[in-house]
């Protein structure tokens, strides 16, 4: 039985909680992806570095704050700049629009010319990011950095195994719930919701029927930027902030969006969680896991990992392809908000 | 014959211009750095643009291309590492064996099992306990060989045979993973198969830095051997000595001091040794430019490339006239590949050395795009010439944005913080001239600065 639970223990503290967390963190992503897609219709390789842009904002916050000897006691001062971020990012999107893609969509361009802007438009951001904050990794989190220490858990249950519970990942877990409660109450229940999943199902039937365009794209903009800073944010606060990493972040991000459906926002959660389950149980070791579970007769030698850690992004892009292949519509039907 | 409108003729001799300019600032030996890597970019360029411009399918895996070559760049010319071969061989052979017939199992179970979820029991068991298996030898075998001496070798090394053939085989290597990708992902819509191409492309990379014992990883491998010669011997030759000497002799006999005399040579040597080796690399490329070059035009005014616009243009209209929209789609696609494979040798025969971690999609696979648009797809010569304007405003941006903040910030103090800050990012700045230029010829001229040209028949 102890060992039963020892087992337990250790799944959740390799992989449950890990994957949660960094599930929460990619269907941010993708579900931001996703309302571009649905709405704007193309697929936007900038989101990565709204994301970091949004990261860095709030990273450029925290420090004022601190420097100010402004705090929230045991909870990272970043929430508290966090608000200052997002504006930030929802004004970047709103630039980014007005400047450089409203002009396409005005042109009925195809969805291949938006991405290229879009590349054009990440590299831009990319560069302003690396000017303001360099490439330097940095460590951002402060407060106190465990809720549950993995010492504290063994004495407390007196178990082997120790489950730690790092407060980042508490928070990330809280502020998702409550970002996706927020956003699925708002596309279901208000009326601008309602109107952006009109236009995202049909355009010419929502322009008929009087739903204002530039409403609806604006909105989406705004959606997407909290998304997408709050996403960022929660990324550079879990593991620490590194303005080159958000690029590669973005595959992962689509990965998800594909998954799940591209298009439906349920799909890209669903799908983040998927992508970040199956990256982290690909490739850990199950071995400790197998020692208290088996009998010591049949005890694994090695280390009983399907892939070494090397190919962890490459298992988000083995499944995106897989799914591509299986079901191009990803695990819920896309294309509708 | 082609004949180049006049427009053509300009972009050409700015090309030109802009090396003799870098030449005479620079220096010559910088230009041909340059010059160097502007070729190898217009055949990247040109590959993605045979893809693109010619039959509008979309291919954002140069990266995992160019490493491909890469790596056939490693396995022809590295000399044999017969230890490994021992330690190893057996255990790839097997594994390799094991793969193959598991794949004919799969192959055959597909085929006679006609139940679908029959099938997929059957197949995933095979498959499972099939990986199980070859894992075992794989695993055994990869652990001895990258024990081998991991300091120097730990890897099964190569051909030992001249650099040279690798550019072939690049191409063959980049045409087969294309082959593949194609097979699975061509049907896709266009930005799903941007999406998936980059993705596969990432793939390859990680593989090539974490399967040492094929391509050393994150080691590296240095020190291939080069097609030309090397600039110690050359400073060592007759016949070398005596073209620098006849080639300077104006400059020389107005010195007549023997030992000043003897030490301006010297330099002069060193020097030219350094430009020598650079230039028989110039040539030598621009050989392979050129000859991809008149193909490619070729190519594009056959009928073949007749039918491939109109692939483009129309793809239903070309299948109703009975084309096989599906088949010259992975034709064009694996034709593309292999002209970056090629390119992506020839990357790594420049630098000599083998760096898979140096493959990022960035610096090459987006900047290679916006070489395309800004060049002006569907047309080579247009190709050419975004991947020359491109690589060297990527390699001008610095010194340029040195000078426009020296410029802008004249009036600050030398200690002034933001100053000091600026003049640390001007490595940056590239990324923020790629993108307002990519976003500027999208805006203003959506065909690229020398267009396709429209022909009426």
């Amino acid at each position: 039985m102890i060992d039963f639970l020892n087992s337990i223990i250790v799944l959740l503290n390799f992989i449950i909680i890990p994957g949660i967390s960094y599930g929460s963190q990619l269907a941010l992503g993708a579900l931001g992806v996703t309302f571009v897609y649905a709405i704007l219709r193309f697929a936007n390789f900038a989101h990565g570095e709204i994301m970091s842009f949004g990261a860095m904002i709030t990273i450029l916050f925290t420090w004022f704050f601190q420097s100010q000897n402004i705090g929230l006691g045991i909870l990272p001062t970043a929430l508290l700049a966090l608000p200052i971020g997002i504006i930030a990012t929802i004004i970047l999107c709103i630039i980014s629009d007005k400047f450089v893609f409203q002009y396409y969509r005005y042109q009925k361009s195809v969805p291949v010319v938006l991405a290229m802007v879009s590349i054009g438009v990440m590299f831009v951001i990319n560069a302003i990011i690396r000017i303001i904050i360099g490439t330097e990794t940095i460590k951002f989190s402060d407060g106190q950095k465990f809720i549950m220490k993995a010492k504290q858990f063994k004495v407390m249950t007196g178990l082997n195994e120790g489950l730690a519970l790092k407060s980042s990942q508490v928070i990330t877990i809280l502020i998702t719930i409550l970002l996706l409660t927020f956003t699925f109450w708002f596309l279901q229940k208000t009326k601008t919701g309602k109107s952006m999943r009109a236009f995202s199902d049909n355009e010419d039937l929502a322009l008929l029927s009087g739903i204002n365009p530039d409403r609806v794209v604006f909105t989406t903009w705004i959606i997407v930027g909290v998304l997408a800073c709050v996403a960022g944010t929660l990324y550079g606060l879990d593991k620490s902030y590194k303005p080159i990493i958000y690029l590669n972040l973005v595959l992962p991000i689509f990965a998800s969006a594909i998954v799940g459906g591209i298009g439906s926002p349920f799909g890209a959660v669903v799908g983040g969680y998927v992508i970040a389950f199956s990256e982290i149980m690909v490739t850990y070791a199950y071995k400790k896991f197998f020692v208290y579970l088996l009998p010591s007769s049949i005890e694994p030698t090695g280390l009983v990992q399907l892939l070494s850690t090397d190919y962890k992004f490459a298992v988000s892009f083995s499944i995106l392809v897989i799914v591509l292949l299986i079901r191009p519509s990803g695990i819920f039907k896309g294309k509708v908000l | 014959m082609m004949k180049f409108e006049r427009y053509e003729w300009l972009a050409i001799s700015i090309m030109i211009s802009l090396f003799i300019f870098v030449g005479f600032i620079q220096g010559w030996s910088v230009s041909l750095v340059i010059l160097n890597m502007c070729i190898i970019s217009a055949i990247m360029t040109m590959g993605v643009n045979i893809s693109w411009g010619y039959a509008g399918v979309i291919n954002f895996g140069v990266m995992g291309f160019l490493a491909m070559g890469g790596l056939a760049a490693v396995l022809v010319s590295y000399p044999p590492i017969a230890e490994s071969w021992q330690v190893g061989g057996r255990g790839l052979g097997i594994s390799f064996a094991l793969l193959v017939v598991l794949v004919i199992a799969v192959m055959y179970i597909n085929k006679t099992v006609i139940q679908k979820r029959n099938r997929y029991i059957l197949n995933s068991l095979i498959i499972f306990f099939g990986i199980l298996i070859i894992r075992h030898y794989y695993l055994n075998a990869t652990n001895n060989i990258e024990d081998v001496n991991p300091a120097i070798a730990g890897f099964l090394g190569g051909l030992g045979l001249p650099i040279i053939f690798s550019w072939i085989v690049g191409g063959l290597f980049a045409a087969g993973v294309a082959f593949v990708i194609g097979k699975v992902a061509l049907g896709l819509r266009s930005d799903y198969l941007a999406i998936v191409t980059l993705g596969i492309s990432e793939i390859v990379v990680s593989v090539l830095k974490h399967e040492e014992w094929l391509s050393r990883g994150v080691k590296n491998v240095i020190g291939l051997k080069r097609p030309v010669p090397y600039e110690i011997d050359l400073q060592n030759a007759d016949w070398f000595i005596n073209l620098v000497t006849y080639l300077n002799s104006s400059k020389l006999n107005n010195i007549i001091d023997v030992s000043d005399r003897q030490q301006v040579l010297n330099n002069l040597i060193i020097d030219g040794s350094g430009i020598f080796v650079k230039l028989s690399y110039a040539i030598l490329f621009l050989i392979v430019m050129l000859i991809i070059f008149y193909f490619a035009n070729k190519a594009q005014l056959s009928p073949w490339g007749r039918m491939m616009r109109a692939i483009r243009d129309n793809e239903t209209a070309a299948n109703a006239m009975g084309k096989d929209v599906v088949k010259q789609h992975l034709i064009i696609f694996v034709i593309g590949a292999a002209i970056v494979g090629v390119a992506g040798a020839m990357l790594v025969t420049l630098d000599g050395l083998f760096t898979p971690s140096g493959y990022r999609p960035l610096r090459f696979t987006f900047i290679i795009w916006i070489m395309v648009i800004v060049g002006g797809s569907g047309n080579n010569l247009g190709a050419i010439f975004g991947g020359f304007v491109i690589w060297f405003s990527w390699i001008e941006a610095a010194p340029l944005t040195t000078f426009i903040i020296n410029q802008l910030t004249v009036a600050l103090e030398p200690t002034n913080a933001l100053k000091l800050h600026l003049l640390d990012s001007v490595p940056y700045f590239r990324y923020l001239f790629m993108g307002l230029i990519l976003l500027l010829i999208l805006r203003y001229r959506p065909k690229g600065i020398i267009p396709e040209k429209v022909r009426h028949s």
